[in-house]
């Protein structure tokens, strides 16, 4: 940009001129601060992530003849990838609070271990084995919560060992064969669909019926918030450019749902994984715990100096990934339909690229949940669309490296320019 | 004629924004312990910076002549080449080698082979031990050492490279009293053998009683270099040197009506984190409603120290001590229990320990008191915009608005946000340590302001600072420190620098 558009202090930040207002309209699509310019650096990154999953998605799309954007072919990413989304929720966490986690593959495995030898097994019920994952999955967030928390050990270290010692679990508890098949109303949670429930001629009437009310509640909130912060007399992007945003998130939501209706309806990880995004976005962005993540990656020093009690939430935050692995690995163990003593593995690294492509910054403070799905999709597409034009395994691990040394490398030099700029 | 193994002659040596030296001039005489005194921040870090070569020739004015040639240092390669070491405050030892390896790090003794000779190191660190009396394996490791220990490996490597001008910056300052006689003695004996030395020292007696000439500077200027042998010079003469300045009058008025007592500490000890030393020693102090307290220390008195291990015992290893806030006895043994007790400390190093510089303003004036935004653990973000608003206006914070990067703040402003992130938890007392360090006189006496607003409304306020015009200008007592113990209280009308100079250097006599 050529010309400043910040207030001069003082000045109360609603009194954009029209030209101002155009000019966000222009290059943003929400105007959370007046300062344009500072908006939009602070959000290149973030930004920089659609942007590049939009160019993927356009590129395989015409790559393709529009194969990639099929319903059978949406339906399969969500379905294929899932696991990986939800795994990258609490990865991002893990990361912007300064660690890492290497043991979450391991986790899903010996979850999903743990579940297969009770309903297989031994034929308990499905969601006795469900129960008794997620149990195990805390168990496990309990035990690397501690060491890093309280003992002080650096989570690379607690995770790789957690890495080998679940893994060995898994090993154990399996006595080293695969258990296959579940019954059926388990194998539901990763290839089940909600469909029919409402009719329909061709297509799911009841998907459709949720996409809207996704919609909806994307509206209601986002105006709920616009009368809150107008009455905080808070900045607020103009009304029609509110509408516009609502309207573009709504035709994303309904065309996808719209794919998701003539394929086979709405899959019920779908519904598991939009309830964690959510609920985690919530979670990251407004609540206490949320802010004290950050606060620990942004600076720890400042944040003990601040009163945060930094082990309890460390402590937390490996418990909450505890957790996540182990729905991750219950949505898996479904999805292969058994158990594997090798399940799960280099799990923790698609999490981890999906984090890092997704803003996370390497040395903490920085990422968003909505960051982490976007970088794990972006992945997802491209694995597809790379699969669906045949292109050879070795390659596409080629080209998966160097999207994530290019998404740090984008990380490291904004923040160098950031720094010289000062 | 003399002879002068150094001379620097005018030298200036400037840094964005700041003129650090200006015009100053030190000669050393060969054979001489030369001591260099003056308050904190005056420069002399600073000069023996640019004599060392970290800041290279060229980075500043002036000229330096030594062993009768004009230098140029391109860095501290160039200087140790001519024979001149410095031993930092900080030691550059690495804990986990063994006094041998020390010694002869980037020096290894070799042998034929290309390989080290370690029965040639170890015969070689041995020598070198004995002459700076070191009784010790050269095979231990110098972790294990203690600090006055370690001190002379240090001094034992600068003479392993024929060291001919010898600087220790504030090198008793860690040390207790056998440690620094010897560390003096030894300083002695390398003088006879033709070794010049410079020391940097706030103990003053160590320097009348060791030092032939001392140069005291004040304010990045020589002010004047004092025969240590004339009749008229002792500790008084020196104190006078270093604090001979006016009372700046930048300092807001302020009507002082304390009330009652907020905050009372008792036979406060704490030890230092690792050493079996302790950093403070028994302090009492109190403060007042609608008071400021100065506590003055020179570097290393326990300042920090002091206030750290008071605010929920974030330094060291608690020993003893009460506090009582309101006449009630409290125990805050965690930050967020001092928070609750109504303390708050506003630490000296704000970039370190004070800020989220990657976060805005917003999140940085919420941090401390994060549940007084939030419901159910859900904060709310109106609210909390409107609190970072209402600071940045009744704190003048410049910046085009609450949701700035705080890392891209001035000092004077990032030095606000944290005075609003601790007003926000609504404190009695408030800490704040070196409250005005590197920033600039507009908003240093913003700062100022500030203050006495807090303790119009009634607040009990503690200003650490190692600039005594400032805690003179500001404060209603001030409490002298000196080697972790309280040495002094005097109400401001009777201080001076002079006497509050003199009770910061006062140590040995109490101990006594």
């Amino acid at each position: 940009m050529t010309r400043t558009v910040g207030p001069q202090p003082g000045e109360t930040e609603t009194n954009q001129t029209p030209a101002e207002v155009a000019d966000a309209q222009a290059k943003a699509t929400k105007v959370g601060t007046s300062d344009i310019r500072e908006l939009l650096t602070r959000n290149l990154r973030q930004s920089g992530i659609y942007v590049a999953f939009f160019v993927v998605v356009v590129l395989f799309a015409i790559l393709t003849g529009g194969t990639s954007l099929s319903p059978g072919n949406i339906t399969n990413i969500v379905l294929q990838y899932s696991y990986v989304l939800v795994l990258a929720i609490g990865m991002v966490i893990v990361i912007i609070a300064g660690h890492i986690d290497l043991s979450v593959g391991s986790v899903v495995a010996l979850t999903g271990a743990t579940s297969a030898v009770l309903v297989i097994r031994h034929g308990a019920p499905w969601w006795v084995g469900m129960l008794a994952a997620i149990a195990v999955g805390l168990l496990v967030g309990v035990w690397q919560g501690f060491w890093v928390a309280y003992v002080g050990i650096p989570a690379f270290i607690v995770t790789l060992a957690g890495m080998l010692i679940f893994r060995g679990l898994t090993l154990q508890v399996l006595d080293n064969i695969s258990l296959s098949p579940f019954t059926p109303q388990y194998q539901k949670v990763s290839s089940g669909f909600l469909n029919g429930l409402l009719g329909g001629n061709g297509y799911d009437a009841f998907t459709l019926l949720i996409g809207a009310l996704a919609v909806a509640g994307y509206a209601v909130s986002g105006f709920r918030t616009r009368v809150a912060r107008i009455r905080y007399k808070q900045p607020v992007e103009s009304f029609p450019l509110f509408v516009a945003r609502v309207v573009v998130v709504a035709a994303v939501v309904m065309y996808f749902a719209w794919q998701l209706a003539h394929a086979r309806g709405l899959p019920i990880v779908l519904i598991i994984l939009g309830v964690l995004i959510t609920v985690y976005g919530m979670i990251t962005k407004r609540s206490v715990f949320g802010r004290q993540v950050y606060a620990i990656g942004g600076n720890l020093a400042a944040a003990t100096l601040s009163g945060v009690k930094v082990r309890m939430v460390n402590f937390w935050i490996f418990v909450n990934m505890g957790f996540l692995a182990a729905v991750a690995g219950i949505i898996y163990s479904s999805r292969s339909n058994g158990a594997q003593p090798a399940a799960g593995q280099n799990f923790e690294l698609d999490a981890i690229a999906a984090a890092f492509i997704g803003g996370a910054a390497v040395t903490g403070g920085v990422g968003t949940v909505a960051g982490a799905m976007v970088g794990g999709l972006l992945v997802a597409v491209l694995s597809n669309g790379m699969q669906l034009q045949g292109v050879d395994q070795s390659i596409q691990s080629v080209i998966k490296g160097l999207i994530l040394l290019l998404a740090v490398a984008f990380d490291v030099y904004n923040k160098r320019r950031a720094g010289s700029s000062r | 004629m003399d002879d002068y193994i150094l001379e620097m002659r005018s030298i200036t040596k400037t840094f964005p924004g700041v003129k650090a030296l200006s015009d100053v001039s030190l000669a050393v005489r060969r054979g001489d312990v030369h001591a260099i005194c003056g308050e904190n921040g005056a420069g002399k870090s600073t000069l023996m910076k640019v004599l060392s070569g970290v800041y290279p020739a060229g980075t500043y004015d002036g000229e330096i002549v030594y062993d009768g040639e004009v230098q140029k240092f391109g860095g501290i390669r160039d200087s140790e080449h001519k024979g001149i070491v410095i031993i930092h405050q900080e030691l550059a030892l690495v804990p986990y080698l063994s006094i041998a390896e020390n010694l002869f790090l980037g020096n290894e003794r070799k042998g034929r082979s290309g390989l080290i000779d370690w029965n040639k190191a170890n015969a070689d660190a041995a020598a070198l031990l004995h002459e700076v009396g070191l009784v010790e394996n050269p095979v231990t490791p110098v972790g294990t050492l203690g600090v006055g220990k370690q001190q002379l490996v240090e001094i034992a490597k600068a003479i392993s490279k024929d060291v001919k001008l010898l600087i220790l910056d504030e090198p008793t300052a860690a040390l207790n009293d056998n440690d620094s006689a010897h560390l003096l003695d030894l300083l002695r004996r390398l003088r006879d053998r033709g070794i010049t030395s410079i020391i940097i020292s706030h103990k003053l007696n160590e320097i009348v009683a060791i030092a032939q000439h001392t140069t005291i500077i004040r304010d990045g200027k020589t002010v004047e270099t004092l025969d240590m042998s004339a009749p008229d010079v002792d500790t008084d003469r020196i104190i006078r040197g270093m604090v001979g300045r006016d009372l700046e009058s930048y300092y807001p008025d302020r009507e002082s009506h304390p009330g009652e007592e907020v905050l009372r500490v008792e036979g406060w000890t704490v030890k230092h984190p690792t050493q079996d030393r302790l950093v403070v020693d028994h302090a009492d102090f109190d403060v007042r409603a609608g008071e400021v307290i100065g506590i003055a220390g020179l570097m290393g008195a326990g300042r920090t120290e002091l206030a750290m291990s008071i605010f929920g015992r974030s330094y060291g290893r608690f020993v003893e001590g009460r506090i009582f806030v309101h006449g009630n006895e409290v125990k805050a043994r965690s930050v967020s229990e001092a928070i609750d007790h109504g303390i708050a400390y506003a630490t000296e190093d704000r970039k370190k320990y004070g800020l989220n510089l990657i976060e805005d303003i917003r999140r940085n004036v919420s941090a401390a008191a994060l549940s007084k935004l939030a419901t159910r653990g859900w904060v709310n973000g109106n609210e909390e915009t409107k609190v970072a608003e209402d600071s940045r206006r009744d704190m003048n914070i410049k910046a085009p608005s609450v949701s700035s990067i705080v890392g891209k703040l001035s000092g004077g402003n990032q030095q606000k946000v944290v005075l609003s992130k601790w007003l926000f938890t609504d404190p009695d007392v408030l800490i704040l340590d070196e409250p005005t360090r590197g920033i600039d006189v507009g908003a240093k006496y913003e700062i100022y302001t500030i203050i006495n607003k807090l303790v119009a409304a009634g607040k009990a306020v503690i200003v650490i600072s190692s600039e005594l015009p400032e805690l003179l200008g500001i404060c209603d007592r001030i409490y002298t420190l000196s080697a972790g113990r309280i040495t002094g209280e005097q109400p401001v009308r009777e201080a001076t620098q002079e006497s509050l100079m003199k009770l910061m250097t006062k140590e040995r006599e109490l101990a006594a």
